[in-house]
């Protein structure tokens, strides 16, 4: 199914609602736009919108929305294990658009998809993360599902942020940039969250672009036809410079169009599965 | 006409005494006595204890009761009556009430209550520094006069080195003990567990153990220039078991304590980012896990004390950030460290209850935890292989913050007496 297909009815009539107490933009257009595609009502209720500012909980909020016959939720939170908690408070599908520096799902299942685009098999291929992993809930869900899929990751940064205890999650942890980069089949970068950081990890954002900021010249040391992601908000300069970035060898951009039929998977299997429907495909 | 108690046919196990064998029990008007006559008998009410054991009264040397200003989660009532159902007749509480147990007037405040509503013994503590801010000493010794037991800033532990050699140094001139709840705060800011696999794979902030083990190391050195007594609460790293082994090796003055949870269970239980498993100082690993056994088996660490935290069941139903720090064990604890100690063949019964009476009693000077002639008639009657289920529900504590709620003990309180009189008869409390 490409992602430029003509709509599809299978949640015609559901209401999804889209909550999203952190900021975001990728995720939840894609998820704005999956459901769409899949022909469901979507409500979207930001932060500073919602009645959590007034000092509402968050299980009172997600039981109005149940109450209000939500058939769905989508939370972006900036707890870590706050989906977690909300499945238990609610009886629908609630869908995982990122927690705190937990976890990332649907941008590790579209990281996958874009790979397996590129690769046709993930067994054995060598995938690097580069950048702030200690809190990215992006770095820990692509350990996750690549593992799964049968590629080998390596995990490479500054060590105050790419700290050796990871090794426990199966993968290789490194602090040398030309090592993590020369054996890759991609190099998945990461931006550095000031906003989740504590100041003291490592000096500047200008010692991390020259340690560790992939720039041309450090581009030559991957393989050739080694590709380039990230998951987004990019920050050109920073950890990437823009003619890496808008190189040939970036996937980036589909990354985020692969979002969007990933993510209409899992709003159609979540909600088969929660309402025992046997799961149709289009023909 | 005298009130006579007579426990008779149990396994009386008072370990400061070095006893344990099959006996009998005595008390006249609330004191322990070693025998009575035909006549006493005759008049005593007696209490066939036939397949229990007949320990003294447990000692907490550590515990949350909020009186005054956080009554929503506990009180002196509520408190002391989960106390009495967890065999409990000594309590020490913590001083971070609101305000803080900074002056002899909220000593004073506290006692009055206990002196109403207390089914068992509260004694209070005082903190270490004014408003527990950590920057000036509060007045120790008009606290002494009050009434408080030792000195501490438990849950805000002095971070300047001035400060609490200042504080140690003037609470000895007082005979009074010191409480140190170890953490650096500077390690440990915004942090939810302990640092580690666990942290990394949840995405929570990791709080490494270096953080108690640096305090712990401090106070050693403190104990040692000052020649003051330091006690260490809720001891959850094993590198700090060391630090205190290598301490008491050279005869300075330190004591430690582990808690119920730190013994039995490890961070792994926050695989699924349950608020009953978030405490501080947070569940560590399994080697840690191990090396607190090991150290109150050779005396490392002196006792088990529960830092029964309670909080309301609506501060902990949120997310794991927002959710406060504490879990309550006073109803569940003899049984959990059963469970931890005696049932895995670790410990002797007889080393278990020391761990729960009398060694916590010493640190704190109580004259409790004991059942020698002339003490105070507190007395716990358990069954230590009754299999039962942990209901927080039915617990006399108002809060709900239970690690072991749904699982399985095996040792159940069956009676407890203060002074004498039944407090709690096994099922409901009497008092």
């Amino acid at each position: 199914m490409e992602a430029d297909d003509k709509k599809q009815p299978y949640l015609n009539g559901r209401t999804i609602v889209n909550l999203f107490l952190e900021p975001s933009t990728r995720t939840r257009l894609a998820f704005e736009v999956a459901a769409s595609r899949l022909s469901a009502d979507t409500i979207t209720v930001t932060g500073d919108a919602s009645s959590l500012t007034k000092g509402e909980t968050l299980r009172d909020t997600a039981q109005n929305m149940a109450a209000l016959k939500a058939d769905m939720i989508i939370m972006r939170h900036s707890a870590s294990g706050a989906p977690n908690y909300l499945s238990k408070v609610v009886d629908i599908p609630v869908i995982n658009a990122g927690d705190g520096s937990h976890a990332h799902p649907t941008q590790a299942l579209l990281d996958s998809f874009t790979l397996l685009e590129k690769f046709g098999r993930l067994d054995g291929k060598k995938i690097t993360i580069l950048g702030d992993i200690l809190f990215s809930r992006v770095a820990r869900s692509n350990m996750i599902c690549l593992q799964k899929l049968g590629a080998e990751v390596t995990i490479a940064g500054p060590s105050t942020l790419v700290p050796t205890g990871f090794q426990a999650m199966g993968v290789k942890v490194c602090h040398n940039l030309r090592e993590a980069l020369q054996d890759a089949d991609a190099v998945m970068l990461l931006r550095i969250q000031h906003e989740r950081q504590a100041s003291t990890h490592f000096p500047s954002l200008g010692e991390y672009t020259s340690m560790f900021g992939l720039n041309k010249k450090r581009a030559e040391w991957l393989k050739p036809d080694a590709i380039i992601m990230h998951p987004g908000p990019i920050n050109r300069g920073v950890e990437i410079d823009s003619e890496v970035a808008d190189s040939d060898r970036s996937v980036i951009l589909q990354q985020v169009t692969n979002g969007i039929v990933v993510r209409m998977a899992v709003l159609h299997l979540c909600h088969c599965f929660h309402k025992n429907i046997p799961i149709e495909l289009p023909a | 006409m005298n009130n006579i108690l007579w426990i008779s046919g149990g396994r009386v196990i008072d370990p400061a005494n070095q006893r344990d064998a099959i006996g009998d029990v005595y008390a006249i008007d609330g004191q322990l006595v070693s025998e009575l006559t035909e006549a006493q008998k005759q008049a005593a009410t007696k209490v066939d204890a036939t397949g229990l054991v007949v320990a003294p009264g447990l000692v907490d040397i550590h515990v949350h009761f909020r009186y005054p200003g956080q009554t929503q989660k506990e009180d002196i009532r509520s408190g002391t009556e989960a106390a009495a159902a967890g065999g409990f007749t000594s309590v020490v509480c913590m001083p971070n009430t609101s305000p803080v147990c900074d002056n002899a007037g909220t000593i004073q405040r506290i006692m009055d209550k206990v002196q109403r509503e207390a089914v068992i013994r509260v004694y209070p503590t005082g903190c270490l520094t004014l408003g527990m801010q950590g920057e000036a000493l509060a007045p120790t010794g008009q606290l002494k006069e009050a009434g408080v037991v030792a000195m501490t800033d438990d849950g805000r532990c002095v971070q300047s080195n001035e400060i609490m050699r200042r504080s140690v140094e003037y609470a000895k001139m007082f005979g009074l003990t010191i409480m140190d709840h170890c953490q650096d705060s500077s390690l440990t800011k915004g942090a939810m567990m302990n640092e580690g696999e666990w942290s990394l794979r949840l995405g929570l902030p990791g709080w490494p153990k270096a953080a108690e083990d640096i305090i712990v190391a401090r106070n050693v050195i403190l104990a040692d220039i000052t020649g003051a007594h330091i006690h260490m609460q809720h001891v959850s790293s094993g590198r700090s078991v060391e630090i205190l082994r290598r301490a008491k090796e050279r005869g300075i003055s330190v004591t430690g304590e582990a808690s119920p949870h730190h013994i039995e269970f490890t961070e792994a239980e926050l695989v699924d980012y349950d608020t009953a498993f978030k405490m501080n100082p947070p569940l560590r690993t399994e080697a840690d896990r191990e090396a607190l056994i090991q150290g109150l088996c050779d005396g490392t660490l002196d006792c088990i004390a529960t830092d029964h935290a309670p909080h309301t069941p609506t501060e902990k139903d949120t997310e794991f950030d927002a959710a406060p720090f504490g879990v309550i064990g006073l109803e569940n604890s003899l049984a959990s460290t059963l469970g931890t100690l005696y049932h895995s063949k670790r410990l002797c019964l007889s080393e278990v209850i020391a761990l729960m009476t009398h060694k916590g009693a010493e640190i704190c000077q109580l004259d409790a935890g004991t059942l020698s002639e002339g003490a105070a008639a507190d007395i716990c009657l358990f069954d230590p292989d009754e299999v039962w289920t942990v209901d927080p529900e039915k617990f006399y504590s108002k809060s709900r913050n239970c690690p072991w709620n749904g699982r399985s003990l095996k040792g159940k309180v069956k009676a407890t007496y203060v002074a004498g009189k039944q407090v709690f008869d096994g099922v409901s409390i009497t008092a």
